[in-house]
């Protein structure tokens, strides 16, 4: 079971309180953009055994969007934070390099 | 005026703990600025309280208000009222960044009340919640999935907590409350 902290409610929510909403930090590409940007935008993900980036949604609780910091393998959670981060904040980086020494995660370590 | 019925028509079940229609309540979302000082003294106006701290509660009577959300409110004030109040509060908010709608009828509302122990377990067989009283306090609303719906969940004092949800779910979750209530079915978890 999955349970990650709401930065906007103060609680740790249940697994089956959250709605999934794919990876964080995409940056998007729109009109104008190059077609390998726009491609990268709309399909390419990561899909790490390990570190992970993703959004979720408070959806039964206060409805907000978070993100949050993960290991896919362990399902051990390393933080939340506010949706309108536009990388990971450091006392999150800090949290994963204390498990993951040397972790990567596209542009981001 | 129309003749308002509630959404559970006052249904009663009386097993582990008792569950009932509490009836008619005025609802009010108020979604803004949280911080605004015309919003809070709009806040005050309507229910006499201050904007409640994160996840908080006050309702005395008919009358509080509830942290729906870090910019989201649910006011309540008497079923007659609700209207009226809505009025003074698109007057008292005009050009302040906001959102205001009586609700009242979009909601069905339930009290579950008995001992303690056992309205807390009842609540804890359909909720991903911690429903210990130092984790759930008298004055603390926690917004969840009750079942397969949302809900939003209170202890309103020592052995009677509320419930509220959609009209449109309203009797699926009173039934599913009254299931976990069957008499036998106590598994004695929370002191009462
Ligand atoms: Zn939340």
């Amino acid at each position: 079971m999955l349970t990650l902290h709401c930065p906007y409610c103060g609680v740790h929510a249940d697994e089956t309180e959250l709605a999934s909403g794919g990876e964080a930090h995409l940056k998007r590409f729109g009109p104008g953009a190059s077609d390998e940007d726009f491609e990268g935008y709309l399909f390419m993900r990561e899909n790490p055994k390990g570190v992970h980036f993703e959004r979720w949604r408070h959806a039964y609780g206060c409805g907000k969007w978070f993100l949050a910091a993960r290991c896919t393998n362990t399902l051990e959670v390393f933080g939340t934070y506010p949706a309108q981060s536009t990388e990971p904040p450091q006392h999150v980086r800090d949290a994963i390099s204390a498990k993951r020494p040397g972790w990567t995660w596209r542009e981001f370590s | 005026m129309s003749n308002a019925l509630s959404a559970l028509g006052g249904a009663k079940f009386d097993g582990l703990v008792k569950v009932a229609d509490a009836g008619l309540q005025g609802m009010i979302t108020l979604r803004g600025n949280l911080a605004d000082a015309t919003l809070q003294q709009a806040v005050k106006a309507a229910t006499g309280q201050a904007v409640p701290d994160q996840r908080a509660i006050v309702l005395q009577g008919d009358t509080g208000v509830a942290w729906m959300s870090p910019d989201e409110l649910l006011l309540f004030v008497p079923y007659a009222q609700a209207h009226a109040c809505v009025a003074s509060l698109r007057t008292a908010l005009a050009g302040t960044h906001h959102i205001v709608e009586n609700v009242s009828d979009a909601r069905a509302f339930i009290t579950l009340s008995g001992a303690d122990g056992l309205v807390r377990e009842v609540l804890a067989k359909v909720v991903p919640v911690d429903m210990d009283p130092q984790q759930m306090p008298a004055g603390q609303m926690r917004r969840t999935k009750l079942a397969q719906v949302a809900a939003a969940i209170w202890m309103q004092g020592t052995g009677e907590a509320r419930v509220v949800c959609f009209r449109s779910v309203g009797t699926y979750a009173f039934d599913v409350l009254c299931t976990v209530a069957a008499p036998g079915s106590a598994v004695g978890f929370f002191a009462s």
